[in-house]
């Protein structure tokens, strides 16, 4: 770029990168095309959570008690939640490892990138599994369904199966992403076609943070509401 | 990109310090639940640490802190017009709420 305008106070500095007949983010276009499209995500996740809201005012009857639905006995009394609590620390970790993957990756330290990716999927798939566990006890055990539970308002269990089956799958696609990535970082592939360019690391990461943020909401506005 | 610096690169202690943090408001909220709080004390330490997770999470680990605010314009904006769609929501389910009432439960 002949002229930088970081040096200008910011909003004429936002002015001059959109006024600008050049790109408007000075980032990669994977990561702009990344953000964008976590953007969109985004509001897809809101469409959710927001007709969650809407049925969840609607309802006449008694909206079933996530702490007491979602409880779990270890050996003796029911802990309440403990399944998700557990599902939120493995998936807050999944972040940390990622966030030092892509540390790592820009210090092009290959074997601790890597090493720190499969982690990230590893406990990726670990709270898939959790989440099996937990649809498996609520549809068996409990006979919740997306038209009906025997606790309470019928729009339980479509919303549950919607949000949550939608963010699993989210997990499940980054769990794969991730490992695309890993192995391209592992067998060299970055260095040789990108110039030892990891940023494909970074805009995975963004992905798989993107995904424990929604959980972060869903945990919010579902569980512990 | 000829201005490209070399990408995100920050101390590794930001993102331990901000792994712990997102434990402990993690536990916070967990311990609002397992203390039955009630109420409005209730929602908004849910939202509070919902809120300050959220942010961590898109500043630190998403790197926004240190993206220009070309950028931070453009994907953080958008997502407030959902205000408008959860107020509109909020306004109909009451209104569903109040006539499902007087439909059928007289």
């Amino acid at each position: 770029m002949a002229h930088d305008a970081s040096a200008l106070p910011p909003l004429q500095q936002v002015a001059t990168d959109f006024a600008a007949d050049k790109q408007a983010f000075h980032v990669p276009w994977g990561k702009a095309m990344m953000w964008i499209f976590l953007l969109s995500d985004t509001f897809i996740f809101s469409c959710f959570l927001i007709s969650y809201m809407n049925v969840r005012i609607t309802t006449t009857v008694p909206w079933p008690n996530p702490s007491e639905v979602f409880a779990l006995s270890l050996g003796g009394e029911p802990i309440p939640l403990i399944l998700i609590a557990i599902m939120t620390f493995v998936l807050i970790t999944s972040s940390g490892t990622m966030a030092l993957a892509v540390n790592y990756g820009y210090r092009r330290d290959k074997k601790k990138t890597v090493l720190l990716m499969i982690a990230t999927a590893l406990l990726g798939a670990t709270f898939v599994g959790m989440q099996a566990f937990e649809w498996t006890k609520l549809i068996v055990d409990e006979g919740v369904r997306p038209w009906g539970n025997p606790m309470g308002a019928a729009q339980f269990g479509s919303s549950f199966f919607m949000i949550t089956g939608f963010h699993g799958m989210h997990v499940s696609a980054g769990v794969i992403y991730l490992l695309v990535i890993a192995t391209r970082v592992g067998t060299g592939y970055y260095d040789r076609h990108r110039g030892g360019n990891y940023e494909m690391v970074e805009i995975a990461g963004l992905y798989w943070h993107f995904v424990d943020l929604v959980w972060v909401f869903i945990f919010a506005f579902f569980y512990l509401w | 990109m000829s201005d490209a610096k070399e990408g995100q690169q920050h101390p590794l202690t930001v993102y331990l310090w901000i792994w712990l943090l997102l434990f402990v408001l993690s536990t916070f909220s967990y311990l609002v639940d397992y203390f039955h709080l009630h109420g409005l004390l209730r929602w908004s330490l849910i939202i509070t640490f919902m809120l300050l997770k959220a942010g961590f999470i898109v500043a630190i680990f998403m790197h926004m802190a240190w993206e220009r605010l070309a950028l931070k314009f453009a994907i953080l904006l958008p997502p407030l017009c959902l205000l408008v769609l959860i107020g509109f929501m909020a306004i109909e389910g009451d209104y569903t709420f109040i006539t499902r009432g007087a439909a059928f439960l007289r």
